[in-house]
C-alpha cells in the first residue's frame, strides 16, 4: 500500500461520523452566525443585512443580562454542590456496607427519571401549604413560604432540583474510577501508617482526577443545557428570576419569533461554553494525572 | 443528482398510489392542542370519524400537537418549511402572530356563500372579538372561556356568610376574603380568603381585574397597549393588595397549575380560574361548591380565552374546502352543546344552548350557564401585534409588582414604555 492509499482510507473511514458531525454541528453554527447579521423576516419585510445590530440589541437588553447573571449564578450552584454529593455518595456505596446495590439504585433513579417528570414532582414537593416541603417546614413550626412564587428563592429551588437530577449520574462515573483502582494502594498505605483522609486527600482524590475533570466538563454543559424543569414549574418566572439563556433563546426563537436575534443569543452562548472548555482543558488538563 | 432522482420517483409512486385510491380523496391535517384534562383526544377521534362516515371524500387527520404553546411552534416551523396542517386549533390570541406571518386565510375568502355569511354570524359576539380585525374574519370560535369565580359553600358556612351567595363586587370579596382566611396559634395562615394564580399568563387573569375596572388592555387594531392607564394602575393595586395589605391572599406569584388542588384541599376558599376547569372542580370536589361571575367594581366583565379554528394559506383551495366543511360540521349547534358538555367549555353560539339535550343539562347542572350568562360583559383577550413579546413585557411587569420588586404605577409605566416600543413598526 502506498502513502497516499493509506491516506485516503483512513480518510474514508472518518468520513461517515466526520459528514454527519459537519450535517447536523458545524453547518447549523455557521448559518446561526451567518443569520445573526440579518433583519428577522417578516411577512413582506425580507431579512436584510443589518451587521452587528443584533449584538447591539443585546447589550441594551435587560432580560439577557438578567438571564446571563442567573445562569452564572445556577452554574456556581449547581457545579460544584453536585460534584461533591457525587463523589461523597460514590465512597459511600463503594465501601462494605449493607444494602449497597438498594443505595445505589436509589442515588442512581433521578439521573433514570425524565427530567419534565421530575419538575412536576417537585412543583407538589414545593407547592405551598401542603406540599412536601412544606408539610416539613410546618412540623419544625416554620411560617408557610412560596418556594417557587418569590424572588429570593426560586432560583435556588431550581438549583436544588439540578443537583438532585445530576448528583447520581456523575456518582456512577465516580463509583467506576473507584472500582477500577488497585486494592494494592489502600494496603501498602495502611502498613504506612496513613489515616483514611490523609489517603483519600493525597492518593484516591488525585487519581480520580480524571474523572473529575470529566464529570466537570459535563456539569458545566448541563449548567447551561438544561432549561426542562424551567418550562414546567416557573416559566422563566417570576419576573425574569429563573430565566436562563438557553430558555431565554427559545422565548425569542420560538415565542416571539424573532429567529435573528436567537440566532445572536445562540452565538453568545457558544463562544461562553466553547471558552469555558477550552479553559478547562488547557488549566485543568495541567493538574491532571493520568494513569 | 441521486436526491433528484430519488424524489422523482417517490412523486411517481405517490401519484400513483392517489390515483389508485378511489376518486382522489382530499387529506386534511388537524393539528390539535390538548389542554384540558379528561379523554378530550378520544371526543376529537370520535368527531373526524363520524365526519368521514358524513362524508366519503374527505379524510380528516387528527394530529395531537401538545400545549397550545407547542401547537403553535408546530403549525408555524410547519408553516415556514412549507407544509403547514389545513387547519388547527390554536389561541385565539394568536391571530395576529398567524397574519403576520403570513400562514392563514381569512375565513370570509374561504367561506363565500350566503349561507356561510350567516354561519360566520352565528357565533357570540364576545368570541369574534379576538377572532376578527380590519373588517375580516381570520378564526372560528371552538373550545371557549371565561374567568369565572369559584367558592366553597362549606366554608362559608363556617366563617358565617350566606353560602350561596358569591361577593357581587370587588369590596365585598374582600370582605368575604377577610372573614374566610384563618390562622393558627402562632400566626401562620391556614386557609386563605382568596386565590387569583400569577404564573404562567397572569395578564389574563389581571384582565378579569381592568375589564371590571372599566378599562381595556389594548386597541382594537392590536397596534397600542393601555398599561399605565390610571385605571388599569389601580387595578393592579387592588390585585397586590389583596396579598400585600390586606393579607387575604397567598404571596407571591401563585401557580396556576395548582390552583383547582388547593380549592380542593380546602387551602383557598375562593379560586379564579377558567370555566374549562368547571368538570374538573365538579369531579373532585368533596363539598358544595358554587360558579359566579367575577366580582364587578364600576362593570362586570371577564376576558374570553382559549382556541379558534383556523385555515392555512399553503394548502390547496380543495383541501380549505374540505376543512371549512368539517369546520362547520363540528360546530353546528347540536355538536357545540355536546363539546361544552363533555368539556366545561362555553358552547360558541348562542342556539347551541336552545337545543334540547343542552336545556336539560342546564336544568341539572345550573352553574354550566354562569360563564354564558357572563358572555354579554366579556371582552377580547390581550392579544397584539407581536403578541407574545407585548404579552410578556406585561406578565414581568405584574409578577414584579406581585413580589414586591417594583409599586404597581412603576411595573405598568416600565410595560408600556416597553411594549410601545415593540410596536413602533406597527403604527401608521
Amino acid at each position: 500500500m502506498n502513502k497516499y492509499s493509506v491516506h485516503i482510507h483512513g480518510w474514508l473511514l472518518l468520513l461517515p461520523a466526520a459528514a454527519l458531525l459537519a450535517l447536523f454541528t458545524h453547518f447549523p453554527a455557521v448559518a446561526t452566525l451567518y443569520h445573526s447579521f440579518f433583519s428577522n423576516p417578516r411577512k413582506g419585510r425580507e431579512a436584510a443585512w443589518v451587521g452587528l445590530e443584533n449584538y447591539r440589541v443585546m447589550i441594551d437588553d435587560p432580560v439577557f443580562w438578567q438571564s446571563f447573571a442567573n445562569n452564572l449564578w445556577f452554574a456556581l450552584g449547581t457545579i460544584p454542590l453536585s460534584i461533591a454529593l457525587a463523589l461523597l455518595m460514590a465512597v459511600w456505596v463503594n465501601g462494605r456496607i449493607a444494602g449497597k446495590a438498594f443505595l445505589r439504585i436509589a442515588f442512581f433513579t433521578p439521573t433514570v427519571l425524565p427530567m419534565i417528570a421530575v419538575a412536576n414532582i417537585w412543583l407538589f414537593f414545593y407547592t405551598p401549604q401542603y406540599g412536601l416541603l412544606e408539610q416539613l417546614t410546618s412540623l419544625a413550626g416554620l411560617p408557610s413560604h412560596n418556594w417557587l412564587g418569590s424572588r429570593d428563592t426560586a432560583l435556588a429551588c431550581l438549583v436544588v432540583v439540578t443537583i438532585w437530577k445530576e448528583a447520581g449520574f456523575f456518582m456512577i462515573f465516580y463509583l467506576a474510577a473507584l472500582q477500577g483502582m488497585s486494592p494494592n494502594l489502600a494496603e501498602a498505605a495502611a502498613i504506612e501508617g496513613a489515616g483514611r483522609w490523609y489517603f483519600f486527600r493525597r492518593v484516591t482524590f488525585p487519581l480520580l482526577m480524571p474523572t473529575t475533570l470529566f464529570v466537570l466538563v459535563n456539569a458545566v454543559i448541563n449548567s447551561f443545557r438544561l432549561v426542562d424543569h424551567i418550562v414546567v414549574m416557573t416559566r422563566g418566572g417570576p419576573d425574569n428570576v429563573t430565566s436562563l439563556l438557553l430558555y431565554y433563546i427559545y422565548d425569542v426563537g420560538f415565542k416571539f419569533w424573532d429567529l435573528a436575534y436567537a440566532s445572536a443569543l445562540t452565538m453568545v452562548l457558544l463562544a461562553l461554553l466553547g471558552l469555558l472548555a477550552i479553559g478547562q482543558f488547557v488549566f485543568l488538563d495541567k493538574r491532571t494525572h493520568y494513569q | 443528482m441521486l436526491g433528484k432522482r430519488v424524489t422523482q420517483c417517490f412523486v411517481a409512486v405517490l401519484a400513483a398510489l392517489a390515483l389508485g385510491s378511489a376518486q382522489a380523496q382530499t387529506e386534511i391535517s388537524f393539528y390539535y392542542p390538548v389542554a384540558v384534562g379528561g379523554p378530550i383526544t378520544k371526543i376529537i377521534d370520535g368527531y373526524a370519524a363520524d365526519f368521514e362516515k358524513d362524508n366519503p371524500g374527505i379524510k380528516v387527520k387528527p394530529i395531537y400537537s401538545g400545549t397550545y404553546q407547542e401547537s403553535i411552534v408546530k403549525a408555524l416551523t410547519a408553516h415556514k418549511s412549507g407544509t403547514p396542517p389545513v387547519t388547527s386549533v390554536l389561541l385565539s390570541t394568536d391571530m395576529y402572530t398567524l397574519i403576520d406571518e403570513d400562514a392563514i386565510v381569512a375565513f370570509d375568502d374561504v367561506a363565500t356563500s350566503a349561507e356561510d355569511k350567516a354561519w360566520i354570524k352565528s357565533f357570540y359576539p364576545a368570541f369574534m372579538a379576538n377572532s376578527q380585525t380590519g373588517g375580516k374574519t381570520w378564526g372560528i370560535p371552538f373550545q371557549r372561556s371565561t374567568i369565572v369565580l369559584y367558592w366553597n359553600k362549606e366554608l362559608f358556612k363556617e366563617a358565617g356568610l350566606d353560602p350561596n351567595r358569591a361577593p357581587a363586587n370587588w369590596k365585598e370579596m374582600l370582605e368575604y376574603a377577610q372573614k374566610l382566611t384563618k390562622r393558627d396559634a402562632s400566626g401562620n395562615t391556614v386557609q386563605w380568603g382568596v386565590q387569583v394564580p400569577s404564573s404562567g399568563f397572569p395578564y389574563w387573569l389581571f384582565q378579569g381585574f381592568t375589564t371590571t375596572n372599566g378599562v381595556e388592555l389594548m386597541n382594537a387594531t392590536g397596534t397600542e397597549t393601555h398599561y399605565d392607564h390610571p385605571a388599569v394602575i389601580e387595578a393592579l393595586q387592588f390585585w397586590v393588595d389583596l396579598s400585600r395589605k390586606d393579607k387575604v391572599m397567598a404571596p407571591g406569584v401563585i401557580e396556576w397549575g395548582t390552583t383547582p388542588k388547593d380549592f380542593f384541599e380546602k387551602k383557598a376558599a375562593m379560586i379564579w380560574t377558567t370555566t374549562g376547569n368547571l368538570t374538573n372542580v365538579k369531579n373532585n370536589a368533596k363539598f358544595d361548591f358554587g360558579v359566579a361571575m367575577l366580582p364587578a367594581n364600576k362593570r362586570r366583565g371577564s376576558p374570553t380565552g382559549g382556541g379558534n379554528f383556523s385555515i392555512y394559506k399553503k394548502s390547496t383551495p380543495a383541501q380549505q374546502q374540505a376543512a371549512l366543511k368539517f369546520i362547520k360540521w363540528v360546530t353546528s349547534p347540536e355538536r357545540a352543546a355536546q363539546w361544552g358538555m363533555d368539556t366545561g367549555y362555553v358552547a360558541v353560539r348562542p342556539d347551541a344552548w336552545e337545543t334540547p339535550k343542552m336545556k336539560d343539562y342546564v336544568k341539572g347542572f345550573p352553574v354550566a350557564a354562569v360563564a354564558r350568562d357572563q358572555l354579554q360583559y366579556s371582552v377580547a383577550e390581550l392579544s397584539t401585534h407581536e403578541n407574545q413579546r407585548v404579552t410578556k413585557v406585561l406578565n414581568d411587569g405584574l409578577q414584579a409588582a406581585l413580589t414586591g420588586a417594583k409599586t404597581p404605577e412603576q411595573a405598568m409605566k416600565d410595560a408600556q414604555r416597553e411594549a410601545e416600543r415593540i410596536l413602533r413598526p406597527y403604527k401608521k
